[in-house]
C-alpha cells in the first residue's frame, strides 16, 4: 500500500513547516540546554563552550568550601521538596473540589451542562497572571478577606496570609481548578450511565456506585486532570513570585534566578533539565499505573 | 431525567460545585469592581470612576506593550494556524512511518513545563547570537501555538468523509482546487477555533515571553508583571480588568461561533 512518490512528496511538504519549527525551536533547544548543563559557567553569565563540568549537578547537592571540600547542602533539595509538596497539595485539593464539580455538571440537562462548562472554560482561557494578581487584592492585609473576617469578629489583627506558602497553595488551586474539572467532565460525559443504573438496580448504594462504577470509569479523566494540574504547578514561576514570600521559593523562581542575579547558566540549565526529568517521570509512572487493568 | 431520581443526588456534590464556581469568579468580580473605584487606596470603595481606565489609555508604555502583544499574537496565529492546517491534512491521510514521532513532538510544547521551554529557548537564541526582541518572541510563540491550533483542526478532519475529497479528484479537481473548494470550507470551523485558541494563548503568555523578550519587545503581560511587582495600584487594576474582559469576550465569542456552526 505504498503511495506513489508524488503523493509522498506532497505529504512531506505539508509536514515540513511544523516539523522543522518544532525540531529547530523546541527539540534542539532542549538538547542544547542538556548540553549546557554540563559546561562550566562564564563569569558574567554564559558558558565556556570547551570546558566540561558537572559542577552544576554537584552544586545542587553539595556546597564547595574554601578548601575545595564538599559538604552536603540541602537548600536546593528543600526547594524541590517544597515545590513537590505544594504542587501535590494543589493536585489533591483541586481533585477534591474538581471531581464533585464535574459530576454535578455531568448530571445536569444538556443545555445547562453546556453553559456550566462555558463558565468553567472562561477562567481556563483568561490570563493567569492577572487572575493571580486578583488574589493579591483579596488576600493582602486590609483586603476583602481580611476586612470581612475582622468585621465579622472572626480574626484578631491582620490576616498575614499573603506572601506565605498558604497563599501560593490558594493561588494554585484557583488557577488550575479548570484543568481538573474539564478532563474529568469529558470522561464522565462519555460514560454509559446505564452502568450506574445497573449498579443501583443491583442494590448498590450511592457510595458504592460512586466508588465501584463511576470512579473507575472516570479514571482517565482524573489522571489527565492530575497531570494537567501537577505539571504547571511544579514549574510555576509567577504564582510563588507574586503570592509567596521569600520562604516559599519554588523551582521556577530558582531557575529564573540563575538567569537574573545569580548569572549561572549551567546551573539554570541543570535545574530545568532536572525539572523536565521529574515531570517526564511523573507522566511515565502515572500512565504505567493507569494502563494496568483495574483490579490487578 | 437523571436528576429526578433521588438516588442520583450524591451528597455534598451541589455545595462543592457552588463553592467551586464562587471560588473561580469571586477574584475576577472583585478585580473588575475595584478597577472602577474612585479611591487611590485600592481597597476602600468610595465611588464609581472611569479615571483609571482613562489613565491607562493615556499611558504610552501600556499602549506600546499592547501593540507588541497584538503584533506577536497576530503573527504567531497566522504562522501557527497555517503550519498546523498543513500538518493536520498530512496527518489525516494514510498512516506512515514517523507519524508517532511527529505526534509526540506536537505534544511536547503542551507537556513540557513552560519555564523549561523558556530557559531552553533563551539559551538557544543566545547561543545563536540572536538579539532578543520581537523576532525571538514571535518564534517562541509560534512554537507553542502550533499544538493549540492543530488539535481542533485535526479533530475536525477526523469527522470528515474522505470520499468528498475523492469525489472532487474524480471530477478532475487538482489537489489545490480540492483543498480550496472542498476540504477548506468543511474544516473552516476547526481552523477558526484553532486560530482563536492560538491567538488567546499567545496574547496571554507570560513566562516564555518574559525570558525571550529582551528590553524592546515588552508585551502587555510582561509589562503588567513589572507593574504588579512594584505594587498594587488602581492603574494595575484597570489594565488587568481590561485584559480579563478581552479574554472573556474572546472565549464567549468562540463559544457562540461554535454553537452557531453545529
Amino acid at each position: 500500500m505504498s503511495l506513489d512518490p508524488h503523493r509522498r512528496w506532497r505529504r512531506r511538504l505539508l509536514l515540513a513547516p511544523t516539523t522543522l519549527t518544532l525540531l529547530l525551536f523546541m527539540l534542539l533547544p532542549m538538547l542544547l540546554m542538556a548540553w549546557m548543563s554540563v559546561l562550566a559557567p562564564d563569569t558574567y553569565g554564559g558558558v565556556r563552550w570547551h570546558e566540561w563540568s558537572v559542577d552544576a549537578y554537584v552544586q545542587f547537592l553539595y556546597e564547595r568550601d574554601l578548601d575545595d571540600s564538599l559538604t552536603l547542602n540541602s537548600d536546593y533539595l528543600q526547594i524541590f521538596g517544597r515545590s513537590f509538596l505544594l504542587a501535590g497539595f494543589a493536585t489533591v485539593v483541586t481533585l477534591l473540589i474538581g471531581f464533585p464539580t464535574a459530576l454535578y455538571i455531568a448530571l445536569k440537562e444538556e443545555k445547562t451542562r453546556q453553559r456550566l462548562i462555558l463558565l468553567i472554560s472562561i477562567p481556563f482561557w483568561t490570563n493567569l497572571l492577572v487572575r493571580t494578581y486578583a488574589w493579591m487584592l483579596l488576600l493582602r492585609n486590609g483586603g476583602l478577606i481580611d476586612s470581612s473576617l475582622s468585621a465579622l469578629g472572626l480574626s484578631q489583627g491582620a490576616l498575614d496570609v499573603l506572601y506565605t506558602p498558604t497563599a501560593v497553595a490558594i493561588g494554585f488551586v484557583y488557577s488550575f481548578l479548570p484543568f481538573m474539572v474539564l478532563p474529568i467532565y469529558t470522561s464522565l460525559e462519555k460514560m454509559d450511565w446505564r452502568l450506574v443504573e445497573a449498579a443501583f438496580d443491583l442494590g448498590a448504594n450511592r457510595w458504592q456506585a460512586l466508588r465501584r462504577v463511576i470512579l473507575p470509569l472516570a479514571m482517565p479523566g482524573i489522571v489527565a486532570g492530575c497531570l494537567l494540574v501537577f505539571i504547571p504547578a511544579i514549574g510555576s514561576y509567577y504564582i510563588p513570585e507574586l503570592l509567596g514570600g521569600g520562604k516559599s521559593l519554588m523551582i521556577g523562581n530558582l531557575i529564573q534566578n540563575q538567569f537574573g542575579t545569580a548569572r549561572n547558566w549551567p546551573f539554570g540549565a541543570a535545574l530545568s533539565f532536572m525539572l523536565l526529568a521529574l515531570v517526564l517521570l511523573a507522566m511515565w509512572v502515572y500512565t504505567r499505573r493507569f494502563q494496568r487493568p483495574p483490579g490487578e | 431525567m437523571q436528576a429526578s431520581n433521588n438516588l442520583w443526588r450524591f451528597r455534598g456534590v451541589t455545595p462543592t460545585a457552588m463553592l467551586a464556581f464562587v471560588y473561580l469568579y469571586l477574584p475576577i468580580v472583585v478585580l473588575v469592581v475595584l478597577s472602577f473605584n474612585a479611591n487611590r487606596i485600592a481597597t476602600l470603595w468610595t465611588g464609581f470612576s472611569f479615571d483609571w481606565y482613562l489613565k491607562v489609555m493615556d499611558n504610552d508604555n501600556i499602549l506600546r506593550a499592547t501593540k507588541n502583544s497584538l503584533i506577536i499574537a497576530c503573527g504567531a496565529t497566522v504562522l501557527a494556524t497555517s503550519f498546523a492546517t498543513m500538518a493536520a491534512l498530512a496527518m489525516a491521510g494514510k498512516r506512515f512511518r514517523g507519524q508517532a514521532f511527529i505526534n509526540a513532538m506536537l505534544g511536547l510544547p503542551l507537556l513540557v513545563p513552560e519555564i523549561v521551554t523558556a530557559v531552553a529557548s533563551l539559551l538557544f537564541f543566545l547561543a545563536l547570537g540572536l538579539d532578543l526582541g520581537l523576532m525571538t518572541v514571535l518564534i517562541a510563540h509560534t512554537v507553542f501555538c502550533i499544538p493549540f491550533a492543530y488539535l481542533p483542526i485535526r479533530a475536525r478532519l477526523e469527522g470528515l468523509d474522505p470520499r468528498l475529497a475523492e469525489a472532487a479528484a474524480d471530477l478532475y479537481a487538482g489537489p489545490f482546487a480540492t483543498f480550496r473548494r472542498v476540504t477548506l470550507p468543511l474544516i473552516l470551523p476547526g481552523v477558526l477555533s484553532g486560530a482563536m485558541l492560538a491567538f488567546i494563548v499567545s496574547l496571554d503568555d507570560f513566562v516564555i515571553t518574559f525570558f525571550v523578550a529582551g528590553a524592546g519587545a515588552t508585551t502587555l503581560p510582561v509589562y503588567i508583571f513589572g507593574l504588579i511587582r512594584m505594587g498594587i495600584t488602581p492603574e494595575v487594576n484597570a489594565v488587568s480588568a481590561l485584559m480579563l474582559l478581552v479574554s472573556i469576550a474572546f472565549v464567549a465569542l468562540s463559544y457562540w461561533m461554535g454553537q452557531r456552526k453545529s
